[in-house]
């Protein structure tokens, strides 16, 4: 059974749409800037990838009612749900079962971090308190997009929206669903802000992916999502495939509950057993969206486990990080959707600010925009903490 | 193809560590919430390591240990695990420095700890476990997801999954959600929940784990024939026909059922759903209850799977479960139906293996 792409949608701190995003890609655009929108006493020291609209302004964009609750992480998912969900074409209808598999890491946080204190030590209440389950997002989806059969939601840190679309892949493969939107949102929250800060791999300007000097990640937001179908729902409804996935894979690092192991022996697995369902040899690979945060400890860890699976041979690469910020549940999915944009246009996206290869490894990243480059296979890598890694396969229909 | 449970093991508010001591006495609490009784850690966690691990981390490191003992299994080939909240207590703690400090002076330790993917990721580092490893966070969805996902991988020729659910309540969190209207406010006895007719479910807390393998062995408990979703059901009479789908794609009529699960929380208000369907489909069943056993949480329903595969293994219910006494000689087929406040509706059914 294949399943196909036929719908995407995105919003990040480089577009509010799959269009700007694009064109933010092309002309080498980063959306990192100082902090906008989040209250925290690190916004002069500490740059952040903020989708630059604020919630009002979103809200407004979707036309919600003034009443409800909506978070931040809500209201970016909703935006790029909607997107995405448009852009195929489908209809909710009883012939087909469709489901809705979101994820996301931080939920509510930015509202219950905001009102933590009144709640705790005063009478005030309201009805953030409901929205701070990680549940709350996808529900705001699936009621605005009417999506009943199914519904979940997946946290494994900054892997969750890659493992979305697995999941998606793997209930149309069984037939318990028809079609799936799958993806994932994170918006930014002093929590996450000051979490990363703790661990030390927070770059206080500009991160430089893979480039010897990297100093660590800049947090970002964003949402993605991507339309689902199986072969036969494609057929009855028309829809337009954009790409197929052909390969995915989840399996574990086992190393440490935060830091990937030297030798990335997890991400070597991911890769591996996902080429391996593909069908496909690594030569097949014409781009390899890396995870490269910016991390000392990834960039080393995925490098190798790069060159362990594709050898002296390494496709061409770049991490799309330097442009959105490590929008962290979400990253997977965004990536997905560049990885599409890569095979549909035939391009592929530089890694910016990046100057010298990591002596560990003797390969670069792509740094130009390159146009009319036959892209058939794309490799999407998304790691995270608790050892997670996933690696998914899209290829040109 | 059938999926057997060969391992089941659950950590309560009641002694859920061994079957027989939970059946011999119900363990009375008189608490806001219900608070799981916690095992010996010693044997599976060093104390170093015990010290900076929440109790919901020791937990499913037990509760999982535990499973796959009793399954015969070293390895599973998944891991995958249900949780409402993630680790509550670790993320206030992060929280509360963060306010209190004005975002200084703050260690990481609570904060690497409180994603929701630190008990799947910490047994997955236990075991040495490179495999498929997945966290599922939603709502009262969160354990039925992990469950449908387990199921898939049997399907696909996998093995042996390491399934479960973990969930904790604390005080600080406790003193929020109260104020939804949705929990109990007043301290009760867990042992008159069904008399109470007040507004508001008795919270509490849990871990269960699971393995679920395709091939039957001296340990099986029983079958696993099916779970499922229901999203904001129109009211009770799509529930009744969605449980007798559920049933027909699986053979099956009410009639054979022998045992019926329902979640009723103590809420009178919520609890409607389950009396309206009670009374139209399960008249003449034996119906159990066990959230007075347990506490209502986003992922209860691991708890009464466990109850229902030790029920079905060993031929035995404890009377504090029914309020009429109609037990079957034999406990062949066990349906469980919840709801968690009335969005996410959940069935499952265990058979006879």
């Amino acid at each position: 059974m294949r399943v196909f792409i036929t719908g995407i949608g995105a919003v990040s701190s480089i577009g509010i749409n799959v269009s700007e995003n694009f064109e933010s890609l092309k002309a080498k655009k980063s959306g990192v800037e100082k902090m906008r929108f989040v209250e925290t006493i690190h916004s002069d020291e500490i740059p952040a990838a903020e989708i630059k609209l604020s919630d009002k302004q979103i809200f407004e964009i979707l036309a919600l009612e003034k009443s409800g609750f909506y978070t931040r992480t809500a209201l970016i998912a909703m935006l790029a749900a909607k997107e995405a969900f448009e852009n195929s074409g489908i209809k909710i209808s009883s012939d087909f079962k469709t489901g809705l598999i979101s994820s996301t890491t931080v939920a509510g946080m930015g509202k219950s971090e905001i009102f933590y204190d009144k709640y705790i030590n005063t009478d005030f209440s309201n009805g953030f308190i409901k929205t701070h389950e990680a549940s709350d997002s996808t529900e705001k989806i699936a009621d605005f997009l009417n999506i009943k059969d199914y519904i979940s939601t997946i946290s494994t840190a900054c892997s969750s929206s890659a493992n979305a679309i697995m999941q998606g892949a793997r209930m149309i493969k069984h037939g318990i669903l028809d079609r799936a939107i799958v993806g994932g949102a994170d918006s930014l929250s002093k929590f996450t802000i000051n979490g990363f800060n703790t661990l030390m791999i927070l770059d206080r300007n500009q991160c430089t992916p893979f480039d010897a000097d990297r100093k660590g990640l800049n947090l970002g937001e964003g949402a993605a999502f991507l339309v689902l179908e199986s072969e036969e729902s494609v057929l009855k409804n028309g829809s337009k495939i954009l790409a197929e996935i052909k390969g995915y894979s989840n399996t574990n690092d086992a190393y440490h509950q935060t830091a990937s192991s030297p030798d990335g022996y997890g991400p070597y697995l991911a890769m591996k057993f996902a080429m391996e369902m593909a069908n496909l040899n690594p030569q097949d690979i014409d781009y390899v969206n890396v995870h490269g945060t910016g991390t000392p400890n990834n960039d080393l860890s995925e490098g190798l486990a790069l060159k362990r699976f594709f050898g002296e041979k390494i496709p061409k690469f770049s991490s799309t990080k330097a442009y959105t910020g490590h929008t962290l549940a979400a990253s997977g999915a965004l990536e997905a959707v560049y990885s599409v944009l890569a095979i549909q246009n035939n391009v592929i996206f530089p890694n910016l600010f990046f100057k010298n290869a990591i002596p560990e490894l003797n390969y670069s990243p792509e740094t130009n925009f390159i146009e009319n480059f036959q892209v058939n296979n794309v490799l999407s890598n998304s790691f995270g903490f608790g050892g997670n890694d996933s690696s998914l396969i899209f290829s040109k229909v | 193809m059938n999926v057997f449970i060969n391992g089941a093991s659950c950590i309560s508010p009641q002694n859920s560590i061994n079957y027989d001591e939970f059946c011999n006495e119900i363990v009375v609490h008189e608490t806001l919430f219900l608070e799981s009784i916690n095992p010996e850690y010693k044997e599976f966690i060093k104390p170093i390591d015990s010290r900076r691990m929440s109790k919901t981390v020791k937990n499913g490191i037990i509760a999982s240990n535990y499973a796959l003992r009793e399954a015969e299994t070293e390895m599973p080939d998944a891991i995958i695990v249900g949780t409402g909240l993630g680790v509550v207590s670790d993320t206030e703690k992060f929280l509360e420095k963060m306010i209190e400090n004005n975002e200084q002076f703050l260690t990481p330790t609570s904060f690497i700890q409180s994603t929701h993917n630190t008990v799947a990721g910490q047994i997955a580092l236990g075991l040495k476990c490179h495999n498929y490893n997945f966290t599922y966070v939603h709502g009262g969805f969160s354990f039925e997801s992990a469950v449908i996902d387990a199921v898939m991988h049997i399907n696909e020729g996998k093995k042996n999954i390491l399934v479960g659910a973990a969930d904790e309540m604390t005080q600080n969190y406790y003193k929020i959600i109260k104020k939804t209207g949705n929990w109990k406010t007043e301290i009760i006895k867990n042992t008159d929940l069904f008399k109470y007719q007040t507004t508001g479910a008795l919270c509490g807390e849990g871990v269960s784990f699971f393995v679920l393998s395709s091939q039957k062995n001296q340990n099986t408990f029983c079958i696993l024939s099916g779970t499922q979703t229901i999203y904001k059901p129109k009211n009770s009479d799509e529930i009744q026909i969605r449980i007798n789908e559920f049933l027909s794609h699986r053979n099956l009529q009410v009639s054979d059922i022998d045992m019926v699960i329902l979640g009723v929380s103590g809420d009178y208000e919520q609890d409607k759903i389950y009396y309206e369907v009670q009374n139209s489909l399960f008249m003449s069943k034996y119906v159990t209850y066990y959230k007075h056993l347990s506490g209502d949480f986003h992922t209860s329903t691991s708890f009464a799977m466990w109850f229902a595969a030790n029920a079905i293994k060993h031929n035995k219910t404890p009377d504090f479960v029914s309020l009429l006494n109609l037990k079957p000689s034999k406990i062949k087929n066990v349906l469980i139906y919840n709801h968690y406040f009335e969005n996410n509706h959940s069935l499952f059914l265990l058979t006879e293996a």
